[in-house]
């Protein structure tokens, strides 16, 4: 197992190691959803992930917040919400960029939901937290640091 | 198939809060179990909610989605005794629908 482990590492990203994923017999062709952004949940780096999700570089803005600890103590729930004043909001994404795969949720609010969403996330150390919101077809980008303490003592 | 979700849905001044409660194991595929062997990954991957038969929210699951996963949203409109439908799909296939009139 451990093998096809370093195997699949060096084959690198993307098509690469989807391929090779495959071939492994490690996912199955039913995974392959349709509407599931598969390219996205499977970046690895923001940049990537960014990428995928056709975002490009999202300007940083006051408008989009990001809310959640400063500290968690507990890396498998961490409470996160995003909440912008922006208008015309289509999509928000909440990223994690040390997570494994930095995509955590990705979210389309048809018109009439408010762009105000929260939810409950894994960490697997500590990390920027970004809310990415597409807003009248632009993206913006905001972020928090959430801290995850693994000893439970609350340090 | 999956346990029943818990779901809330409360109409205030016009706006419609919905909290859902999801019961799902959530499986990253990261986690090796006690021999050592990877545990296969076993997560939602799509969710959507709907407000009759309108579409409120639409949602795309990563694994980084907590075990048994919680989401709290707010859409305009809804009125008490209206149905709020939540269904979700998994990487394997598994889909679970609940609905829960708005209070």
């Amino acid at each position: 197992m451990n093998n096809q482990r370093r195997t699949v590492l060096k084959a690198g990203s993307g098509a690469a190691l989807l391929s090779t994923l495959a071939a492994a017999g490690l996912i199955t062709p039913g995974m392959a959803l349709a509407d599931w952004n598969k390219a996205a949940f499977d970046a690895k780096s923001m940049a990537d992930t960014l990428k995928a999700l056709g975002a490009g570089s999202p300007a940083d803005s006051k408008d989009v917040q990001v809310t959640g600890p400063d500290i968690a103590e507990n890396g498998a729930v961490v409470p996160v919400g995003v909440g912008t004043t922006l208008p015309n909001v289509s999509m928000v994404a909440i990223l994690i960029e040390k997570n494994p795969n930095a995509l955590a949720a990705a979210f389309t609010l048809p018109e009439g939901t408010e762009a105000n969403v929260q939810t409950r996330v894994k960490m697997g150390q500590t990390s920027n937290v970004y809310a990415l919101v597409k807003s009248d077809g632009k993206f913006f980008v905001a972020t928090k640091e959430i801290k995850v303490t693994l000893g439970g003592c609350g340090g | 198939m999956g346990n029943p979700m818990k779901i809330r849905a409360a109409n205030k001044d016009g706006v419609t809060e919905v909290k859902a409660l999801i019961s799902h194991e959530m499986e990253t595929g990261q986690r090796k179990d006690a021999n050592g062997a990877v545990v296969p990954a076993h997560f939602i991957t799509e969710l959507t909610v709907k407000h009759n038969d309108k579409l409120v929210l639409a949602s795309e699951f990563g694994t980084a989605i907590s075990k048994n996963p919680y989401l709290a949203f707010k859409f305009k409109g809804g009125a008490k005794g209206d149905k709020v439908v939540v269904s979700w799909k998994d990487n394997k296939g598994d889909t679970r629908t609940d609905e829960v009139a708005i209070g």
